[in-house]
């Protein structure tokens, strides 16, 4: 490189080793526009650039935070974990994989589920955290759904589920595909009991998440250019072997193809969903 | 290389090769040469028998993908009468790579549904080498909703690589043409039985296979993910299929082990494709013991039997 150097003039050039004087973590670039934003305001937008709207994955329990009432939350079934049963090892064990994700995250498995309200309006709501070894549905996931569905079944009250997922988790192999059904299946419960299910899709939500109860609102909501679909991108175009259309998979998409009922942005969320829930259960308008 | 035969079964094809010349020769010889045949074809079943025996979960799952593996219409043909296809979704399409039609098992009126696979370039590529678009899974639907309302019992086959990865079927809903299947195939109120048949491929699979029973052929796989798609994704190349096999535990002997399966089906010395009356025989004496037992519950029970059994799925530990 020292060759380069001498090229370079002296007022680009960096002295390499040297940090700079900034705090870590006070500015965040936006992965879309790339504006250099500072962390507190974007903190105060729930995660959306201020400048071009995009929507930044978060975790579920920021999620969760941003969603609900404040003070209302409890959280359900917090005790379950998740367990190797396979002893499922590729480069890495299935157990250490778990314990990283659960260090980084603090999370058990991908899926957080809590009782709350929105603009006063009971309700269950779950989050994935796609953090947690890319959001990927497990025993664990479907578990605490089903007894989400279970708790909305005993409180009469609705659903709402914020997925972000690649699919069913390899790791557990069979029993994650059991998942898809397993979780469509309590659905059929809620349904019955004539309690709303609302689902709302957010980047990334696809495979066998997409393919199950992510797919079966009774209104399904996206967030702006989320990518949503069955199979991933890469794998269609080795399929089928061409170029696939701009926008492909993305929110916008599924709303004109029909798959969605509506677009909803992030900062917005809360307002709208409870208007709906409010309708759907026969109650008045929420005070906002 | 005989194409008949699979790798690991390239020294019975050999002897094969050699016995089918010798009954080329004793037809015109005036040597008796028919002991040194039985000889060999005795020597043939050992080595069949040997290797067999100790098969690696990538094996099975190259053999539930045989070229001259019987499919859903083979065993169609072999085990119902009266069978009437019925064709497409009334939306969209008739997706070939799902057949659908009502027959008669031993007498009984049932609805038939399974994965077909083509057998020729030209059947292939018809029957989308057996990956259903979402008109074939809404067609699957539309059949299992009218067997229900007539009272007839559903039997799927299960025999797919998995759900077709492509445009056409992103834009028209695959997600949801699976989701729907999953949860309406939950609350049927007729009995259900699934059997896997060759390739169990994921979400594909499953999208017809919820139900009160599930079954498996002896050399079928059931699985998440193909064992090349898991290699090429955790251990970032496809070369690493066979342990990938391995440890994602796809044949029927380990799900059975995992309270996955409810029960396997034999299949004859070296497949199915060896002698496909006898495992058509094997699979048709399974399901209408499986049914006579389902038939016996009133419908609530077998409703939530099901719902039971759905929601025990999964292991975990709680705190």
């Amino acid at each position: 490189m020292s060759w380069f150097r001498k090229l370079v003039p002296s007022k680009i050039r960096t002295v390499g080793g040297s940090k700079r004087n900034v705090p870590e973590g006070l500015w965040v670039k936006c992965d879309k526009c790339s504006a250099v934003l500072y962390r507190s305001e974007l903190d105060r937008n729930f995660d959306v650039c201020p400048k071009c709207s995009h929507h930044m994955r978060i975790g579920a329990r920021r999620r969760l935070e941003l969603f609900l009432d404040e003070g209302s939350q409890q959280e359900i079934g917090t005790g379950l974990e998740p367990v190797d049963i396979l002893k499922f090892k590729d480069s890495k064990k299935y157990r250490d994989r778990l314990n990283s994700a659960q260090k980084t995250t603090g999370e058990k498995d991908a899926l957080v589920v809590m009782r709350g309200s929105v603009e006063g309006v009971p309700l269950v709501a779950a989050a994935f955290d796609f953090g947690f070894m890319g959001g990927s549905m497990g025993s664990v996931v479907g578990e605490r759904f089903v007894r989400g569905i279970n708790s909305c079944l005993e409180e009469k009250v609705p659903l709402i589920c914020f997925s972000a997922s690649g699919g069913a988790r390899m790791q557990e192999a069979l029993f994650s595909l059991m998942q898809m059904a397993k979780t469509s299946a309590a659905l059929t419960r809620l349904s019955a009991a004539g309690q709303p299910y609302i689902s709302v899709l957010t980047d990334p939500t696809m495979g066998g998440v997409s393919a199950s109860f992510a797919m079966l609102g009774d209104i399904n909501i996206a967030e702006p250019r989320a990518l949503i679909g069955f199979a991933g991108p890469r794998v269609i175009e080795q399929t089928v072997r061409e170029t696939l259309p701009e926008g492909f998979q993305r929110s916008e998409f599924l709303l004109d193809h029909g798959a969605i009922d509506m677009i909803v942005d992030r900062r917005e969320m809360r307002e709208v969903v409870a208007s709906l829930l409010a309708m759907l259960t026969g109650q008045s308008a929420p005070a906002a | 290389m005989n194409l008949n035969f699979l790798e690991f079964e390239q020294p019975i094809a050999e002897l094969e090769a050699k016995i089918d010349e010798l009954t080329y020769i004793g037809d015109d010889a005036d040597v008796n040469i028919n002991d040194e045949i039985a000889k060999l074809k005795a020597k043939s079943e050992a080595l069949t028998e040997s290797i067999f025996s100790g098969l690696t979960p990538w094996q099975i799952s190259q053999l539930a993908r045989h070229p001259q593996r019987p499919y859903t219409m083979d065993y169609i043909i072999r085990i119902f009468t009266d069978f009437h296809e019925l064709h497409g979704d009334r939306c969209f399409a008739d997706d070939r790579a799902i057949i659908g039609g009502v027959a008669r098992l031993e007498g009984i009126a049932v609805m038939v549904i399974g994965h077909q696979k083509g057998r020729d370039t030209k059947e292939k590529l018809e029957r989308n080498f057996g990956m259903p678009r979402p008109e074939g899974y809404r067609k699957a639907l539309r059949l299992m909703n009218m067997a229900a309302r007539f009272k007839l019992p559903i039997l799927t086959f299960i025999d797919t690589p998995g759900a077709y990865p492509g445009i056409g079927a992103e834009e028209r809903g695959q997600s949801e043409a699976i989701a729907r299947n999953l949860f309406e195939m939950a609350e049927l109120k007729t009995p259900v039985i699934c059997t896997v048949i060759g390739e169990g491929g994921s979400g594909g699979a499953l999208a017809i296979g919820v139900g009160d029973r599930t079954l498996m052929l002896q050399y079928s796989t059931y699985s998440v993910i193909s064992p090349e798609g898991c290699a090429s994704i955790l251990w970032k190349s496809a070369e690493k299929a066979e342990d990938a096999a391995e440890a994602l535990g796809i044949t029927s002997t380990r799900l059975k082990e995992l309270g996955l399966v409810d029960r396997i089906i034999g299949e004859p010395l070296g497949g199915a494709h060896r002698d496909v009356d006898a495992i058509a025989g094997n699979i048709k004496q399974a399901l209408a013991e499986e049914l006579g037992q389902l038939t016996t519950a009133s419908i609530d029970d077998l409703l939530e039997n099901r719902y039971q059994r759905l929601m025990a799925y999964g292991e975990f530990t709680e705190r």
